[in-house]
């Protein structure tokens, strides 16, 4: 009777134990910073950050002077409005409202998403076909209009109202997606090893299946926040947006009022409007990357991992061909 | 030592394509003992029902028909008689790539059943681990713990999925092909690990399969399945040596057994390639 060490799988065993694992996570790292993640993520952080930090220094942004449509100028970085409101000013708070109203709608539609899409894939039965049902008809409803009703119905627009009528109209496609890929995985064999060894299903739904569904979740997030922040700019450029806080929007919406085109004030409406397209150019980037790390298809590497890669597989070939002589042989 | 008892097993599935509904008869009328330190395996083509009562048993899928007993009791399938069924009964799966979480450490494989079970408390569960990480012949442990499965060979992840297996300390344990994802160079390592901790153990085993070699050289029983139904069955030997149902000579034909063939084993030892040990232990017998 043989003893049950192979040898082959013995060899493994010894190589590398646990070592460096700090390198192995930059060199992970290394790996996922792709040019449109750096480019992408920069712009976002910048934006960010002077959402955050800029209104501590700017002046009041509602004050009226009598320098109404002034140029840009030392003193007015990005000129005055036609009540000679500061327009630096505004952007900085108005950068603050639009993306305070992104990230709730993006957190609310993430848990609603979640819920719909995996508590009915997971569990399935009459539950699933309802949730279904349910996300299949929310999915179908045409969103701005609905917003447009909405916004125009209730007449305290506050800024959670808003975020939560963003919410409730953009979480379904996320929710598809969510179920289908639980679906999927719910049949997987750690799945079933895991209910083999006891697990109740709430353990089962939050630690073996949810990290599973986390790329897939994040890149729903960062989706769900362009459009919330572009549909809450369109909201507001209408007039329906939020009433008391500043965003994007509702600057453009002032700038159209004010005829800010007309009398050429570009200072006016060029500076929202570029930071809505750079905030969406710098999330769509992010989102592209999450793409190219879940879908492996779609990852492009450098030309030297390339060439290495095909030399692995090269020798992997070559091992596979000594190993089938091997059977021949045994 | 528990007997695991199954009695006349129907499954049928229906399918539906459009309006028209159709059943597939997956398992019919299926009837086996498992008992502590024998093997039993279970034998048949792709379809022919072998994972299905495999999953029937691990209590992943529900019998449309015919009853299970644990040592003569019908066995529960909610609540506390599902958790007491569990501890009794555990399952390898088919494919160790699938089977692990890739999100996960090997420790947290392992830990888990230990404390669903209660076979360990939080103070002294590394310790466990690492005990039957050592069983199953990954040594040193320690190294293996923080691991991911991906950083795993094949041979190595099969045998994690063992160790979680073994970890509520079952007295039956199902392994669907449990080798048949493996590497060939590697099988035999894993299948006379099964067979020394079923040993140690005293295990009732259920051993699933195509490879009728390994069939005969790892169990006691041999079932043979077509089209779910079992169509012969006997001690292994008999089964293998002296057929009697049509299928199964097929099935004997079909296997390429190259411990049978005088050419191969000639031209082996002639070039001098290391025998594995049940083609030299099919020599002596036959």
């Amino acid at each position: 009777m043989a003893t049950s060490t192979d040898p082959t799988s013995a060899v493994p065993n010894s190589a590398a134990p646990t070592a460096g694992t700090p390198g192995r996570l930059r060199a992970s790292l290394r790996r996922l910073a792709t040019p449109s993640l750096v480019i992408g993520a920069g712009l976002v952080v910048v934006i960010t950050l002077f959402g955050l930090i800029a209104p501590f220094f700017v002046a009041d942004p509602l004050a009226i002077s009598n320098l109404g449509m002034a140029p840009p100028s030392a003193e007015h970085w990005l000129g005055t409005t036609q009540t000679g409101q500061d327009v630096l000013a505004q952007l900085a708070w108005a950068t603050r409202g639009s993306l305070l109203v992104g990230v709730i709608v993006a957190v609310l539609a993430l848990f609603l998403s979640a819920f719909f899409g995996i508590l009915g894939g997971y569990l399935g039965g009459w539950i699933d076909e309802g949730f279904s049902l349910f996300t299949n008809v929310v999915l179908i409803l045409p969103g701005l209009p609905l917003m447009i009703v909405i916004g125009s119905y209730v007449q305290q627009r506050g800024l959670l109202l808003i975020a939560f009528i963003l919410a409730i109209t953009s979480w379904a496609a996320a929710a598809r997606v969510l179920r289908s890929q639980t679906l999927s995985i719910r049949t997987r064999d750690y799945v079933q090893a895991a209910k083999v060894a006891g697990e109740k299903p709430h353990r089962i739904i939050a630690v073996e299946i949810l990290p599973n569904l986390l790329p897939v979740m994040s890149s729903g997030f960062v989706f769900a926040l362009i459009t919330a922040i572009l549909g809450e700019a369109g909201l507001s450029f209408i007039g329906l947006g939020v009433v008391g806080t500043q965003t994007w929007g509702s600057m453009l919406f002032y700038a159209q009022n004010g005829q800010a085109l007309t009398l050429g004030g570009w200072w006016w409406f060029v500076p929202p409007g570029l930071m809505i397209a750079a905030l969406g150019c710098g999330l769509s980037l992010i989102n592209f990357s999450i793409d190219g790390i879940i879908n492996p298809r779609l990852r492009t590497a450098p030309k030297a991992a390339r060439s290495v890669r095909r030399a692995e597989q090269g020798a992997e070939r070559a091992d596979d061909s000594e190993a089938t002589t091997k059977e021949v042989l045994a | 030592m528990t007997t695991l008892t199954v009695t006349d097993l129907h499954k049928s599935y229906r399918l539906r394509s459009g309006a028209r509904v159709t059943t597939l008869q997956a398992v019919k009328g299926v009837s086996l003992e498992l008992s502590p330190g024998r093997t039993v395996a279970l034998v048949g083509q792709s379809g022919s029902g072998k994972s299905t009562i495999a999953k029937i048993l691990a209590q992943l899928e529900r019998p449309t028909s015919g009853t299970i007993t644990l040592d003569g009791a019908p066995v529960g399938t909610r609540g506390r008689a599902l958790a007491h069924y569990r501890d009794h009964v555990q399952m390898v799966f088919q494919d160790p790539f699938a089977s692990l979480n890739p999100f996960h450490t090997i420790a947290h494989h392992i830990e888990r059943p230990l404390l669903l079970h209660g076979r360990a408390t939080r103070a002294n569960l590394r310790e466990k681990v690492c005990e039957l990480l050592e069983r199953v012949n990954l040594s040193p442990a320690t190294s293996f713990l923080e691991r991911r499965p991906h950083e795993l060979s094949g041979g190595q992840r099969q045998r994690v999925a063992i160790a979680r297996a073994l970890a509520p300390e079952p007295t039956v344990l199902i392994a669907d092909e449990p080798v048949s994802m493996l590497d060939v160079s590697i099988r035999l390592g894993v299948l006379n690990l099964l067979a020394r901790l079923q040993r140690e153990e005293n295990l009732a085993m259920l051993y699933i399969t195509h490879d009728l070699a390994t069939a005969r050289h790892f169990s006691d029983e041999i079932l043979v399945m077509y089209r779910g139904e079992v169509v012969e069955r006997g001690p292994a030997d008999d089964v293998i040596l002296n057929p009697q149902a049509e299928f199964t000579r097929q099935l004997l034909i079909a296997a390429p057994e190259p411990g049978n063939n005088p050419r191969f084993l000639a031209e082996a030892q002639r070039r001098g390639v290391p025998m594995p040990d049940h083609l030299a232990l099919a020599e002596e017998n036959s």
